[in-house]
């Protein structure tokens, strides 16, 4: 078991099981997008106090656990390489940050878009909302530092300390709606108790969730596909790699 | 201790001390992180008296009173505990209504009754088809009186 993981945990052999399985994650998940999209737009009921609007939440919870989930994979990975010196954590890290800023983008959008009709303005300075805008800086800022710092083992470095200093917000997000009073309301569905959602509506939501997830997947896998071949530019089985494609492609 | 070791705990201890700041802030900035108070916390003396705060509660079922002529709605909010009367012209959203919770800011008049400039509507975490609504409100529900 723990031979295997060290396998993949080699640049060569993760290029080689992500370039494998990213067909199959794109595919599963635009299967689950037509499903759950049609679901929840079309054939799912409309909500007894908010109508039709509430369908956003089809796409802005989905996006809002993304934008937490990918912060995980990133910090993970920051740790992996400032702790176990191991090169891939760089590479899921750099690979996971522009996926969880986009995903926290449009769960902010999203969540404005649903502000205006239902509360009757987009944007307040509650916990939650300022915790979710927080963590979309804490991508940026990791983003930024990963373009300011020119030597790439210093920038993963300086990356990686603060994706891990940062996880301290997950909690805050998660947190923020039971700990103080906020104009979001609380989580619909929790780990101990049922959801508060009908079955009809909640079963979309869920498709959509595992749609959005395995989308994730797959864009990373292919972002961490190029940050290796960057990484590894210099190593003879990417030279191999590289010269193959090419005289397959007949451009010699 | 190897190095990987002494790197586990530089990184570890540097997490939670990480933590303990900001939970001493977030603490510190309690008051300040509430987006509301409730009926109770005025009850109790809590809410600022000079300046504009927000209040939220859940708006009593007939106590909204519209002006004939005007904008201007009266109507009593409630923690199921304390009550305060609020006061507001303007334009409500699209979710207020009786029994649903909403957050006013605004500041207390002398008289205890609560001046909005800005209603905005709070909903809570359910969702459910209008059919399964109304046949949980025919039987006694819980549904109404969650907090």
């Amino acid at each position: 078991m723990f031979k295997t993981l060290h396998k993949y945990a080699s640049p060569m052999h993760f290029f080689a099981l992500a370039r494998a399985l990213t067909p199959w994650l794109f595919g599963i998940s635009l299967v689950l997008f037509g499903v759950g999209l049609v679901w929840g737009l079309f054939l799912a009921p409309a909500d007894y106090q908010q109508g039709e609007s509430f369908r956003i939440i089809y796409v802005h919870v989905p996006s809002a656990w993304l934008s937490m989930f990918a912060y995980l994979v990133m910090a993970g990975g920051g740790a992996l390489s400032l702790v176990w010196k191991i090169k891939l954590g760089d590479v899921i890290a750099r690979a996971a940050a522009p996926l969880g800023a986009s995903f926290t983008a449009l769960a902010l959008v999203t969540g404005a878009l649903w502000g205006k009709p239902m509360w009757g303005t987009w944007w307040v300075w509650d916990a939650r909302l300022t915790s979710e805008l927080l963590l979309l800086f804490l991508y940026l800022g990791y983003l930024a530092l990963q373009s300011a710092i020119e030597d790439r083992r210093a920038a993963a470095r300086a990356g990686a300390v603060l994706a891990v200093v940062g996880i301290v917000n997950i909690p805050i997000i998660h947190y923020s709606v039971v700990w103080w009073s906020t104009l979001h309301q609380p989580a619909t569905i929790t780990k101990m108790g049922a959801p508060t959602m009908a079955t009809s509506m909640l079963i979309p939501l869920l498709i959509m969730a595992f749609a959005f997830q395995l989308f994730f997947l797959a864009l990373l896998l292919v972002r961490a596909r190029c940050e290796i071949l960057e990484f590894e530019q210099r190593a003879q089985w990417v030279k191999t790699l590289l010269g193959a494609s090419d005289q397959s492609r007949g451009t010699r | 201790m190897t190095p990987r070791r002494r790197r586990m705990w530089t990184i570890g201890l540097l997490v939670c001390g990480m933590a303990i700041a900001t939970a001493l802030i977030l603490k510190a900035f309690q008051q300040n992180l509430m987006y509301f108070y409730s009926p109770g916390d005025i009850a109790a003396g809590k809410a600022p008296s000079n300046r504009d705060f927000r209040i939220g509660g859940m708006v009593v079922k007939g106590s909204v009173k519209r002006d004939q002529k005007t904008l201007a709605v009266r109507f009593t909010l409630t923690d199921y505990a304390h009550e305060t009367v609020v006061t507001y012209d303007g334009i409500l959203p699209d979710l207020f209504r009786e029994g649903q919770g909403i957050v006013a800011n605004g500041r207390l008049n002398p008289a205890g009754l609560f001046v909005a400039s800005e209603v905005l509507a709070k909903h809570d975490e359910k969702y459910m088809p209008p059919e399964i609504a109304a046949s949980l409100k025919k039987k006694p529900s819980n549904l109404d009186n969650a907090p």
